[in-house]
C-alpha cells in the first residue's frame, strides 16, 4: 500500500517534470524573447543588449531552465513582464477567483450528477431518463462559449434577471464577486454534470445487470434497500476517478467560460498573457493547470485505494 | 473475381450501416452530419450575397424577405455567411482527425505490442501532453506558428491524437494474449507484419469510433480559437469568429449570432449523435471511456 502510493506519488512527479520541460521548450521556440516582446519597436542594439544582460537571457537555455524550475520548486514563479510584479502576486489573486467559481460550481455539480445518474440508471429508457440524457448531450457537446452566450442572452438580456458581464477587478473582495458567479457557475456546472452523469449512469447500470444484484433480487430483497445497500455503494465507487478527469478536462472550458463572462480568473489571465505575448507568466500558468490537473487525479487514485480495499493488493491500472 | 474475403467484409459494413440508420439517434445525426458537408461544399454556388461584400447602409437589419436571418454589424448577409461558415472548420477538423487517427492509433498499437521501456516512456510524455489543458497548448502553437489551415491540420491532429494513443493501446492489450499473436510471432512475422495483419483488424473499430468523437471536439476547439480570436482571420466567415463578432451587439442584433449558434451546435451535436450510433453499431461501450 504505502510503496504503491509512493509510485504514484513518482509517476505525478515524472509528469509535472516533462510539463515543465514541453512548456519550456515550447516558449524558448516562439520567435523573439522576453525582450524584444517588452521592448517592441526598440528592440535593437544596446538596449536590447542591456535587457537580454538584466533578465539572463544570455544564458544557454538548459542553464536557464534549471534556475527556472529550480526557482519554481521554492515557490518563486518570477516577474512578469507587463507590470513588472511578481508573477506570484497576479497568479494568486486570479487563482482565488478561479476557485470561487470551480469550487460553486464542483458543490453544485457532484451531488446534481449523481442524484440525476441515479435517477437516469433506475428509470432507464423511461421518460425521466430521455429527458435528463438528451438534454446532458446538448449541454455536454455545445462548445462552452455557445451556452455561455445563449445563457447571457436569454437570461441577462430578454429576461434581464441577472447582468450578464462581470464588471469587476481582479483584486475585489469575495463579497463582491459572489453575486457577479451566478452565470459563469451555471454555465460551467451545466457541462459538468452532464458529463458525470452520463457516467454514474452507465456504472449503476452496469452493476444492477451484475450476478450479486440479480441474487439480491431472487433473494427477495426489497428494492429499495437493494438499490441503497447493495449497488450504490459499488456502482458510484469509479465515480470518484471520473469527477477527477471531468474536473481536469474543464480546466479547458472553464478558460473560454471566463472570457465569455469577462470574469477575472486564471483563464482570462491566460488569454491576456499569451496576447500580450507575457511569456514567463504564460510558463507559470501551464505549470499550475498542469499541477492541478496531476493533483486532482492523484488524489482521486489515492481516495480510491483508501475506499476501495480491493484495489491495494493490485497492480495500479495504467 | 469477388473473392469470399470481400463478400464477408461488404456484408459486415452494410450490417453496421443498417444498425446506424435503424436508430433514431444515427438516424438524425448521420442526416445532419452528410447536410452539413453537402452545404460546406456546395454553398459557394448557392449563397445569394458575396460574404465579405459590406455595405454600410444596411447595417443589422432584422430579418426579412431580402435577408433571411438579417445582416451584422458591417451590413453582411448572416445566412450567406452562416452557409458558409462551416468550410474552414469541416476542412480543417476533417484532416486533423485523419492525422489524429494515423498517428494515434500506430503508436498506441505500437506500444501496446512491444510493451517495456519504449512503451514506458512513451505513455509518460502521453500523460504528461494529457496533463496540459488544450486551449493553452494549442494557443502557444498558434501564437508561434500562425493561424493558416497548413499549420491548424497538424497541431490539432497532432494534440488530439494522444487520446487516441491510449485507446489503441487498451484494445491492443485486449487481444495481444490471443493465440493468433503468438503465431503469428512464433512464425517470425515483424512487428509491422503483425501490426498491419493480425493487430489492425482487431483494434480499427475501438480507433474508428474514438477518431468519430475525437472529431466533435476538435470542431469545439477550433470554434473555441477562432472564438477567442485566434483561429481563422475575418473576413473569413467562421462560425466561432461570427459569434463573436456578434456578441457584443446581441441585446439588439440577437439574430446575427443566432444562425451561427444554431449551425454549430447541430453539427457537434449531429458528430456525437453519429459516433454514439456507429459505436453502438459496432458493439463499443464509450460511456466508460474518461473525457481526457
Amino acid at each position: 500500500m504505502f510503496l504503491l502510493i509512493l509510485k504514484r506519488l513518482g509517476l505525478g512527479f515524472i509528469t509535472i517534470f516533462l510539463v515543465s520541460v514541453i512548456i519550456f521548450t515550447g516558449v524558448e521556440v516562439l520567435p523573439g524573447d522576453a525582450c524584444t516582446a517588452y521592448l517592441e519597436r526598440e528592440a535593437k542594439g544596446e538596449l536590447l543588449e542591456i535587457c537580454r544582460e538584466q533578465l539572463g537571457l544570455n544564458t544557454p537555455a538548459i542553464e536557464r531552465y534549471l534556475s527556472w524550475s529550480y526557482n519554481a520548486l521554492y515557490g518563486d514563479l518570477g516577474y512578469s513582464l507587463s507590470g513588472e510584479k511578481p508573477i506570484n502576486e497576479i497568479i494568486s489573486v486570479r487563482v482565488r477567483n478561479s476557485l470561487i467559481l470551480a469550487v460553486t460550481a464542483i458543490l453544485i455539480g457532484i451531488p446534481l450528477a449523481i442524484i440525476l445518474g441515479i435517477v437516469t440508471a433506475l428509470w432507464r429508457d423511461k421518460f425521466p431518463d430521455i429527458f435528463i440524457s438528451t438534454f446532458a448531450i446538448f449541454s455536454m457537446t455545445i462548445p462552452e462559449f455557445i451556452s455561455a452566450t445563449i445563457l447571457i442572452l436569454v437570461v441577462a438580456i430578454w429576461l434581464n434577471w441577472l447582468p450578464g458581464i462581470v464588471i469587476v477587478s481582479s483584486n475585489s473582495t469575495v463579497l463582491e464577486l459572489l453575486p457577479n458567479i451566478i452565470l459563469p457557475v451555471i454555465a460551467i456546472s451545466m457541462v459538468m454534470t452532464a458529463h458525470m452523469l452520463r457516467m454514474v449512469r452507465s456504472n449503476i447500470i452496469q452493476v444492477m445487470s451484475s450476478d450479486y444484484v440479480q441474487m439480491a433480487k431472487l433473494k427477495g430483497v426489497p428494492y429499495w434497500k437493494m438499490v441503497f445497500i447493495h449497488v450504490l455503494p459499488n456502482g458510484l465507487l469509479p465515480a470518484i476517478n471520473i469527477i477527477a478527469l471531468t474536473i481536469a478536462w474543464l480546466l479547458g472550458g472553464v478558460v473560454v467560460t471566463e472570457v465569455v463572462f469577462n470574469y477575472p480568473g486564471l483563464g482570462r489571465l491566460v488569454i491576456e498573457s499569451i496576447s500580450d505575448r507575457d511569456l514567463p507568466v504564460v510558463q507559470a500558468l501551464a505549470l499550475i493547470l498542469a499541477l492541478i490537473y496531476v493533483g486532482v487525479n492523484l488524489i482521486a487514485d489515492l481516495l480510491t485505494l483508501v475506499v476501495n480495499p480491493r484495489l491495494r493488493t493490485l497492480q495500479i491500472r495504467k | 473475381m469477388v473473392s469470399q474475403n470481400q463478400i464477408s467484409k461488404l456484408k459486415r459494413v452494410s450490417e453496421v450501416l443498417i444498425s446506424i440508420f435503424s436508430r433514431p439517434s444515427g438516424m438524425i445525426g448521420f442526416s445532419i452530419v452528410i447536410l452539413h458537408i453537402i452545404i460546406a461544399i456546395i454553398s459557394p454556388l448557392i449563397v445569394p450575397y458575396d460574404y465579405k461584400e459590406f455595405n454600410s447602409l444596411i447595417m443589422l437589419r432584422p430579418p426579412s424577405e431580402e435577408f433571411i436571418f438579417g445582416t451584422d454589424q458591417l451590413g453582411r448577409d448572416v445566412f450567406t455567411r452562416t452557409l458558409m461558415g462551416g468550410r474552414v472548420a469541416l476542412l480543417v477538423t476533417f484532416f486533423g482527425t485523419l492525422i489524429a487517427v494515423a498517428w494515434g492509433g500506430f503508436v498506441g498499437i505500437f506500444c501496446g505490442l512491444v510493451g517495456g521501456r519504449i512503451d514506458d516512456i512513451v505513455m509518460r510524455v502521453i500523460d504528461a501532453f494529457l496533463a496540459i489543458p488544450w486551449i493553452l497548448a494549442m494557443l502557444l502553437i498558434v501564437v508561434i506558428l500562425g493561424t493558416s489551415t497548413q499549420v491548424l491540420i497538424p497541431a490539432l491532429g497532432f494534440f488530439y491524437g494522444k487520446g487516441i494513443v491510449r485507446v489503441a493501446r487498451a484494445a491492443t492489450h485486449d487481444v495481444i494474449a490471443r493465440d493468433f499473436i503468438m503465431a503469428a510471432k512464433a512464425r517470425g512475422h515483424s512487428n509491422f507484419s503483425i501490426i498491419w495483419n493480425e493487430l489492425l483488424p482487431n483494434v480499427r473499430d475501438a480507433i474508428m469510433v474514438e477518431g468519430a468523437m475525437r472529431w466533435s471536439w476538435m470542431l469545439l476547439a477550433f470554434s473555441s480559437l477562432s472564438f477567442l480570436g485566434f483561429g481563422v482571420s475575418p473576413p473569413t466567415p467562421d462560425w466561432g469568429l461570427m459569434i463573436s463578432e456578434g456578441r457584443g451587439l446581441m441585446s439588439f442584433a440577437y439574430w446575427s449570432v443566432i444562425a451561427p449558434i444554431v449551425a454549430l451546435s447541430s453539427l457537434i451535436i449531429g458528430i456525437n449523435l453519429s459516433a454514439d450510433a456507429f459505436a453502438k453499431a459496432l458493439g463499443i461501450d464509450r460511456t466508460q471511456k474518461a473525457p481526457v
